[in-house]
């Protein structure tokens, strides 16, 4: 399936995805409403060392941890996508203490949030990828990284 | 066609369920499950209580789980004894059900010490069960004093359950400190003062002795009057069915990191199994619920004639009170790196060049980062942990850690 990938060194570290994930993840049309003046919620970030950076988001495991890890049945995977129902999540943090890569947070209501590749929301495809500058993120199927 | 039985109907029993099926299609499986309700998520009956969910949330897979799955669930049947030559498991209504692969999946019990006068009690009760909530929940009104016997997990997490539900909570507990399996001194008391502004009361290092109705006559001397009991005082695992048959058992039912008892074609999984620690490098009982789903799982896959080990458990557990969370992973031994501030605290263990444990209290960290450095043993010195120490990063890897990570499908 595709999944999301960054290019290390393509990476300017400008941060956009994550304004392009929040806004993608509103549900509103202006931008300017849904992000000027407000604490943002997104569900990539921007991991900075000291001279690289680049975005992570969900890696959508083929066995993933999270999702056997949550007591209240809020983490599934369907068709590979790994899915969080927030009706379900208690905000226990237990897929927070689990998951590799940090890949899950909490959003503004205290629920978990996660990627799940902007298939159910209105961009439809992943919005951090078609607004990467620089094409540092990109949507494609690859095996595993030999 | 394989018969496969399993005895629970837990979250191990759950992950027993898929890990056969992902490898078997065809075989018959049966459920013994104890509770007559579908498998639940147990963890959330104190989140029940405090009205984060509700009853139509709570269960663990969609209502058609067994159907979906082929399973035949034997509802409020519990087994009774295990015949490992015949392969027989006998329930307590006299029924036998034969099995190529068992799984014993039976959970724990609360412990209840013989208290004095405790038959006196009118309202008594055990935290461990969606049964033991609605009783509790029917039992409890915002006159109730609750006396909570026991400051662990579970009492806690009913202390916060329970509290805008009751007049008053007290919990009394014969250690020094809450949470003392998972926290020390000063981290239990952080979370104890969370608890206490929250209205819930204390008694530390003292314990009932004896009661007499609505009373608790305590060690030290002190008297505490309530309307309603919870005794969480500690769980044992239900490991005798395969200990009566004669199987390995410590403090839960051994099994190998295939899951295998020593029985042969007899599995464990979850709150009765005692595997191994690998932060430790001793076996525990690991009663935790992603513990619990993942032994079943590769119990199941095993069953079924499919190779799958569970090498990586530690103790880990996430818990919050009242808006307040700790993280803790692993064991605490080694050398302790800290950061310490108000309500917030950050303790990393390391020893012999590996992450062995963590303890964060307050943090808004992906804790996740260094429970994986525990679980995978990765050296220490294969990354740059002082960058690490300061923030849980996955810049701190490699390069070439972070093409494996990011490079690919993992």
């Amino acid at each position: 399936m595709k999944r999301v990938y960054v290019n290390e060194e393509w990476c300017l570290g400008c941060h956009l995805c994550e304004y392009n994930c929040a806004f993608a993840n509103s549900g509103l049309s202006d931008m300017a409403l849904a992000l000027k003046g407000r604490p943002i919620y997104p569900r990539i970030r921007v991991e900075e060392g000291e001279k690289i950076s680049y975005a992570v988001s969900c890696r959508h495991c083929e066995d993933p941890i999270c999702v056997k890890s949550c007591i209240a049945g809020a983490l599934s995977k369907e068709d590979g996508v790994i899915r969080i129902d927030s009706d379900r999540c208690v905000g226990c943090f237990t897929c927070v203490l689990v998951c590799p890569y940090g890949a899950l947070a909490p959003g503004e209501t205290g629920v978990m949030q996660k990627c799940e590749l902007c298939l159910q929301n209105a961009s439809g495809e992943p919005a951090c990828v078609k607004g990467c500058p620089n094409n540092a993120i990109v949507y494609e199927e690859r095996g595993a990284a030999l | 066609m394989k018969r496969y039985v399993i005895i629970g109907n837990g979250i191990a029993a759950a992950g027993c369920i898929e890990g056969i099926r992902s490898t078997d299609g065809g075989g018959s499986i049966t459920v013994v499950s104890a509770e007559k309700r579908g498998v639940y998520c147990r963890p959330l009956i104190s989140y029940y209580l405090e009205g984060k969910t509700d009853l139509s949330r709570m269960g663990y897979r969609p209502d058609d789980f067994y159907e979906k799955n082929g399973c035949a669930v034997l509802w409020g049947r519990t087994a009774v004894k295990l015949d490992p030559v015949s392969r027989t498991v006998t329930l307590d209504d006299g029924a036998a059900v034969e099995y190529d692969a068992l799984c014993v999946a039976a959970g724990s019990a609360p412990f209840v010490p013989g208290f004095e006068g405790l038959d006196t009690v009118e309202k008594k009760f055990s935290f461990m069960t969606l049964d033991d909530a609605l009783a509790l929940e029917k039992a409890v009104d915002k006159s109730s004093r609750v006396l909570i016997v026991g400051a662990g997990l579970i009492g806690l997490k009913c202390a916060e359950g329970i509290a805008g539900r009751s007049g008053s909570v007290t919990v009394c507990d014969l250690a020094d400190r809450v949470l003392s399996s998972i926290l020390d001194a000063e981290c239990a008391g952080i979370m104890q003062r969370r608890l206490e502004e929250h209205g819930i009361s204390f008694l530390l290092g003292d314990s009932a002795v004896r009661f007499d109705g609505g009373r608790a006559y305590m060690k030290s001397g002190a008297v505490v009057d309530f309307d309603v009991l919870v005794l969480a005082v500690g769980v044992r695992a239900n490991s005798s069915l395969v200990k009566d048959a004669g199987g390995e058992t410590g403090r839960g039912i051994t099994v190998d990191e295939y899951m295998r008892t020593s029985l042969p074609g007899v599995f464990a999984a979850g709150d009765c199994a005692e595997g191994m620690d690998i932060s430790a490098g001793q076996r525990r009982v690991l009663a935790i619920l992603p513990g619990a789903y993942m032994q079943g799982h590769a119990a199941g896959v095993n069953m079924a004639g499919g190779s799958r080990v569970y090498d990586k458990g530690i103790p880990m557990n996430s818990i919050g009170f009242f808006g307040l969370h700790a993280m803790t992973a692993g064991s605490y031994e080694g050398d302790v790196y800290e950061e310490r501030t108000g309500d917030s605290v950050k303790r990393l263990f390391t020893k012999d060049d590996l992450l062995k444990g963590f303890i964060l209290i307050g943090r808004d960290e992906r804790a996740g980062i260094y429970t994986s450095l525990i679980r995978e043993k990765t050296p220490l010195s294969s990354i740059d942990f002082e960058a690490l120490k300061k923030a849980a990063t996955t810049a701190a890897f490699s390069p070439e850690i972070r093409r494996k990570k990011f490079g690919g499908a993992v």
